[in-house]
């Protein structure tokens, strides 16, 4: 395959408004909660107030009593209506320990938050009272919170698997080879580093819907998901309602981050109630309840250590990984870490690989997949460890890189860790970086600042990344034991006016796919964006999907659609040259028309051949009415987009306060369809990762209590606290798909974080310091200050 | 939102809002702006058996010249304060700390009654009104009574104020010569600060805290020391002198009394340049 660059004058590559945006804006977009349903009842869910404690009794009978209270069952008097535990489908070794998961716990909780009863009720306020009066007696166990606590199995969470450890996984194609590289390393360095637990935080919080149809037991399910088709199979075998009476619609959804890609308690009890109830059964989210009831990303603790020649050429990256799986494996909980297991030598050329993972059961609500999943953490451990690197080798953070990275010269790259790396050009994306952050004058600031003892310092942090999205081969995802494919699905049909409906079988909630894929068609058809209709998120109208989630719409599900829409000119020329009589291979297709080489004269638009495709009046022999074609599109390969980020912070080094300066960031993701939206999508990730950087932590005491239960205690940056980012982008299509794009949904998040730390730790280096622990809060930098200063921290 | 259930009425005149309160005993609770109030009903952790809103009264939304002081009625809210020609002139530091609270839609709904009544010592407002030695005026069944600001803030998310009893206006010394400075320390630009400092320095200097114990107060052994003749320096050492500054998830202790050091001296050095 060939990649195509955006042509001049196409659509593709134009900074178009998007579609989705007006109704969003104006409130006509309808979200799971402004669904009016007559009749339904409301559903509220008992937590555990606990983290670990045996449930001695569950009495919902005062519930009862409450006014518009219509039912409450306990997870006792759920359990027959169960035909399978909450689905994990990622079990990433063959004797992988996972707990039976049920909606609501029966005899234990093992996190606050975890689920005891639930409360139907005709009104939200009803239904949160009849919760509120339900008594439940718990006997309190330990808690483990600690990761090195849970490896050591002095409190069991789960009777039943005699340990805390779910699994071990390892990548080492060659143990001798690593020791050998460490052996006769000129250099050694290692980080440890601590991957705090996040909050997605989606603006929308989740819910869900069920409405039982009234005759023939079927159920339209409405929810705030990323994953309608997925949801609907694996609802299907938890509830045990057939596949076929099951239709899953995800309406407008306000962002996931990943949090949305689950197959949540709530939505198989809403499922399982409304089949009890044969009433609609509505369940929404508050957003204290969002900080325990949904997964949290990240929670790792790394260590990587790097063995080097005299040069600083790395010859081996050794990584050893302790992941906390939360209280119970939800959909892809244990298969984050692998997503990034692949990673951790980023965007350099090494030869020697070893990365091993224990992952760990504790009492805090479970993980999964949180932006970048896996990929962020990879990144920022080689990242920010290089820096010390550069320390040892007596280099700056750009020759450090320069030295280590993968040449442009060398892709396809084949990594020791086993990826095939599609198409990079990282040192160009390094070189516009630095140039764009005016990195002299940075340099000289600095310098000036730390002679003067000025009490603001100037810190200048770098980051490469790369990532591999477009999830995913099926092949390769049956290689890591994930239990679904990686393929995406897309039909276009010409209507009768000429007209375009696509359907997909990605499901945005944020990205924008409605406006990128009639970009995509458009482009290929000649029509404008505004003439094609894209359905999705709606398992009646597009049967065939996997989704959208690990940034694979475009490279994936915008592929498929592309390759459709090349299937329906196929056909279109075919009736084209039937109707003109002339040879197929004498027509050529331009401008929205097909034309004969050489007598432009003897033309037809495409209209007009989808009028009479959908007459049939004379079509050729054999040839069936109407143009519609679809793809199944497997990818063949991952895509790797790459860039460099730049960030400078001002540290008040009195108060420890890290301010952003400026941020640049220089992304690659192949080609682009729309560049708004891929600045958008930047703009947002480095958010993302500024926030872990800089702000955001779930906090849990030593019992297991969350402690960060409202946006009061979880410090979301908003735009107050950021600067205007400086983005731009350079253009290495991936040969692996016919578009040549890669993806961008999670880039800017796996760059930022690491550049943001290396920053701070460029503005205290004169001070001896070099690590910063996430996130860097003004506290924290201060206690590294005065103890670097030798000060006892005065006061007290 | 879902708040557990309770009573509302409105109220249009002062008297009869706390003739309602005086009715209906100490679970009843005024709403003005409602961002202190809801925020807490939300998460029922209040749980009011009514609500007397007390919003409607625009006639307590002024700022009028009193002679010696400003006056300013209860249900101004943050906004109008932030932008009133008359306070940024006559208290230019209760102006400017006005338009730092919260976000554009707190300072939008929030009022200067419901900021000082709720007694929040996180608060910005009553460490402005404590450094500019305001006094608050209050009605209640017993008639109107006026307390300073120093008298006023008895515990945490106490004050002096009776359960029937509503504050009504804030009077201001004019400090149109004075110097003065707000340092606010937080990580977002929404929050409370984690450690505030409100100085105005008019012959004698008075400096409010925000968050450094369990009420707004002053940092009386910083102003005393200041007062006996003790450099910008050494007051501000003594800053966090005989204070238990709270230990949450944005600060410990021991940094609040850091940060009261290091943002009184800078106050001092704002108001001493100024």
């Amino acid at each position: 395959m060939t990649a195509t660059q955006a042509a001049p004058g196409g659509v593709l590559g134009q900074r178009l408004l998007r579609k989705e945006d007006p109704a969003l804006l104006t409130g006509e977009a309808q979200f799971v909660a402004d669904l009016n349903v007559p009749g339904a009842l409301h559903a509220v869910i008992v937590r555990s107030p606990v983290a670990h404690a045996r449930i001695l009794s569950v009495d919902v009978s005062p519930a009862m009593s409450v006014p518009g209270v219509v039912a409450a069952f306990t997870g006792k008097d759920l359990e027959g209506e169960w035909a399978g535990p909450l689905p994990c489908a990622w079990p990433v070794t063959p004797d992988m320990k996972s707990p039976a998961h049920l909606p609501l716990a029966t005899d234990k909780v093992c996190y606050a938050g975890d689920g005891v009863a639930v409360v139907l009720a005709t009104s939200e306020y009803a239904a949160r009272d009849g919760g509120d009066a339900v008594a439940v007696e718990y006997d309190p166990l330990p808690a483990v919170v600690d990761l090195d606590d849970a490896r050591s199995d002095r409190v069991v969470i789960h009777d039943e698997l005699g340990t805390n450890t779910s699994y071990v996984w390892e990548l080492t194609p060659d143990q001798a080879a690593v020791d050998a590289a460490f052996a006769d390393a000129a250099h050694t360095v290692h980080g440890h580093y601590v991957q705090q637990r996040l909050i997605p935080s989606a603006i929308e919080p989740r819910g869900v819907l069920v409405i039982p149809q009234p005759f023939n037991g079927e159920y339209t399910l409405y929810s705030a998901t990323q994953i309608p088709h997925i949801l609907k199979v694996m609802l299907a075998l938890t509830v045990g309602v057939p596949e076929t009476a099951i239709r899953v619609i995800a309406p407008a959804v306000g962002g996931g981050f990943g949090s949305k890609l689950n197959v949540y308690a709530e939505e198989a009890l809403a499922l399982a109630l409304a089949r009890k109830m044969r009433r609609p059964i509505r369940w929404i989210e508050t957003r204290s309840e969002a900080t325990q009831a949904t997964i949290q990303g990240r929670g790792q603790i790394q260590d990587i250590e790097l063995a080097a020649d005299a040069e600083g050429r790395i010859t081996a990256v050794r990584v050893k990984l302790l992941a906390d799986m939360g209280a119970y494996l939800q959909l892809v909980t244990p298969g984050v870490p692998l997503l990034g297991a692949f990673l951790y030598s980023g965007v350099y050329d090494v030869p020697v690989y070893s990365f091993s993972c224990t992952s760990v059961f504790t009492n805090m609500t479970p993980t999964d997949a949180y932006r970048g999943a896996g990929r962020p953490e990879a990144t920022y451990a080689i990242e920010r460890v290089i820096e010390d690197l550069a320390r040892a080798v007596g280099v700056d953070s750009a020759e450090i890189r320069r030295r280590n990275f993968i040449k442009a010269e060398q892709f396809p790259y084949s990594s020791a860790a086993g990826l095939v790396y599609d198409s990079g050009a990282y040192e160009q994306a390094l070189d516009r970086a630095l140039e764009l952050s005016g990195m002299d004058g940075l340099r000289a600031e600095q310098a000036r600042r730390r002679e003067s003892g000025d009490r603001v310092q100037l810190g200048i942090g770098i980051s490469s990344y790369m990532e591999m999205c477009g999830l995913a081969p099926s092949r390769v995802l049956a290689s890591l034991n994930y239990t679904a494919g990686g393929w995406e699905a897309a039909t276009v049909r010409l209507l009768p006016t000429g007209k375009v409906q696509v359907v997909t079988g990605t499901s945005p909630h944020g990205q924008g796919h409605e406006t990128s894929w009639s970009m995509i068609v458009a482009d290929r058809l000649g029509v404008g964006p505004e003439d094609v209709e894209v359905l999705h998120s709606d398992t009646a109208i597009a049967p065939y999907g996997l989704d959208t989630y690990g940034s694979r719409s475009l490279s994936v599900g915008g592929v498929a659609v592309a390759i459709a829409t090349d299937r329906v000119i196929a056909k279109a020329k075919a009736i084209a040259a039937h109707q003109l009589e002339i040879a197929e291979e004498d027509l050529e297709f331009r401008d929205g028309a097909f034309t004969a080489k050489g007598t432009p004269e003897r033309s037809m638009p495409l209209g007009a051949v989808a009028f009479e495709a959908f007459t049939a009046h004379n079509l050729p022999d054999g040839l069936e009415p109407n143009l519609e074609a679809s793809s199944h599109f497997d990818p063949p390969n991952f895509t790797f987009p790459f860039g460099t980020h730049v960030c400078v912070v001002e540290v008040d080094t009195e108060t420890g306060l890290v301010s952003l300066r400026s941020y640049t960031a220089v992304d690659d993701c192949g080609v682009q369809v729309n560049p708004l939206i891929v600045e958008g999508q930047v703009h947002g990730g480095i958010t993302q990762g500024v926030a872990q950087a800089l702000f955001e932590e779930a906090v849990y005491d030593e019992d297991g209590n969350p402690k960060t239960t409202t946006l009061m205690d979880y410090l979301v940056p908003a735009a107050s606290e950021l600067p205007s980012y400086v983005t731009d982008s350079t253009v290495t299509p991936s040969p692996t798909n016919l578009l040549g794009v890669k993806g961008i949904g999670e880039a800017g998040t796996i760059g930022s974080a690491p550049a943001v730390i290396n920053a701070i730790c460029d503005a205290l280096a004169p001070l001896g310091i070099h690590d910063m622990a996430m996130p860097a809060t003004p506290e924290r930098v201060w206690r590294s200050i005065s103890e670097a200063r030798g000060e006892e921290a005065k006061g007290s | 939102m879902i708040p557990a259930s309770f009573d509302y009425v409105r109220a249009s005149t002062a008297d009869e809002a706390v003739q309602r309160l005086s009715e209906a005993g100490e679970d009843a609770k005024l709403l003005a702006g409602g961002h202190s109030l809801l925020p807490l009903m939300r998460l029922r952790m209040a749980t009011p058996s009514l609500l007397v809103d007390i919003g409607g009264m625009r006639d307590l939304s002024y700022v009028k010249d009193g002679g010696d002081s400003l006056a300013i009625g209860a249900l101004t809210r943050h906004g109008e304060l932030a932008r009133n020609e008359l306070a940024r002139r006559e208290a230019p530091l209760l102006a400017h700390v006005a338009g730092q609270v919260g976000d554009p839609q707190v300072r939008h709904r929030g009022t200067i009654g419901g900021s000082i009544a709720h007694g929040d010592p996180a608060s910005d407002l009553p460490a402005a009104c404590l450094a500019l030695g305001a006094s608050f005026v209050t009605a209640s069944p017993r008639g109107e009574q006026t307390r300073s600001a120093d008298e006023f803030f008895t515990g945490f998310l106490e004050t002096a104020l009776a359960p029937d009893e509503m504050l009504v206006e804030i009077r201001v010394p004019k400090s149109a010569g004075a110097t003065w400075s707000f340092q606010k320390f937080n990580r977002r630009a929404q929050d409370w600060a984690i450690v505030g400092v409100a100085l105005a320095r008019n012959g004698s200097t008075r400096i409010g805290l925000v968050n450094m114990g369990a009420t707004p107060l002053r940092a009386t052994a910083a102003e005393d020391a200041l007062a006996g003749g003790a450099s910008p320096a050494e007051a501000s050492s003594r800053a966090g002198d005989g204070l238990a500054p709270p230990s949450d998830l944005s600060a410990s202790a021991e940094y609040r009394r850091h940060l009261a050091r290091v943002l009184v001296r800078r106050a001092l050095e704002e108001a001493v340049a100024g």
